[in-house]
């Protein structure tokens, strides 16, 4: 059994609210729509680079796309 | 399913077709004797450039079928495939160790060569099926 992370993402509600597709910002991030979907989905913790770049896809910080909770 | 799962999927079948294959070639050559007196070099020989071949060749022919029906995914890998490709051969090198010993042991006893091949020969086969399948487990149910 994969230990779940305990990162989580609002991907999805920020990348439907900007209208954009798992597709096009697969393609702006440079990965492929899986690897978007295991990220979404919570199966893949992206590298800290790639997080950086999913939230400045957005413009908005890094915390607006991932959150870690307190304890 | 991306390029890189696609050619795990190819080297796993075709490492898991080409191990029985070999092990009934090799049966069948002994033919009730001893497995010691069975010309056994040219066989895992032939078995090893098969199953390199067969892998490349599966794979090739399932991307050509697979690009049709999605031209941008072909060729592509990115971080995840690199992140389960390395945990995938570190589960496969984990294994390796086992028949490692075993083979000093062998050695260690004068066993014949055929048996000291034939472990190596096996545990690099299933080395490579073990770590295969933890990363089409990673594909399938994430790695985080």
């Amino acid at each position: 059994m994969v230990k779940p992370t305990r990162v989580t993402n609002s991907i999805r509600a920020v990348r439907e609210a900007a209208g954009m597709t798992q597709a096009e910002l697969a393609k702006r991030i440079g990965v492929t729509r899986q690897t978007l979907i295991a990220i979404e989905q919570g199966k893949y913790s992206p590298t800290l680079e790639l997080a950086f770049q999913i939230s400045r896809v957005f413009g908005v910080g890094l915390d607006d796309v991932f959150q870690y909770p307190e304890a | 399913m991306v390029y890189e799962e696609r050619n795990l999927w190819s080297t796993l079948v075709v490492s898991v077709v080409a191990m029985i294959v070999y092990v009934i070639v090799i049966l069948q050559a002994a033919d009730g004797g001893p497995l010691i007196e069975v010309d056994w070099v040219p066989i895992m020989l032939w078995t090893i450039g098969a199953s390199i071949v067969g892998a490349i060749v599966v794979s090739i022919v399932w991307g050509m079928v697979a690009s049709v029906r999605d031209p941008d995914g072909t060729g592509k890998s990115d971080q995840r495939d690199r992140d389960i490709a390395r945990m995938g051969n570190r589960v496969g090198y984990a294994i390796i160790v086992i028949p490692g010993l075993g083979v000093i042991a062998l050695c260690a006893f004068e066993a014949h060569w055929f048996w000291i091949a034939n472990t190596m020969y096996l545990g690099f086969a299933v080395s490579t099926i073990v770590g295969g399948i933890a990363s089409v487990i990673a594909y399938r149910r994430g790695l985080v």
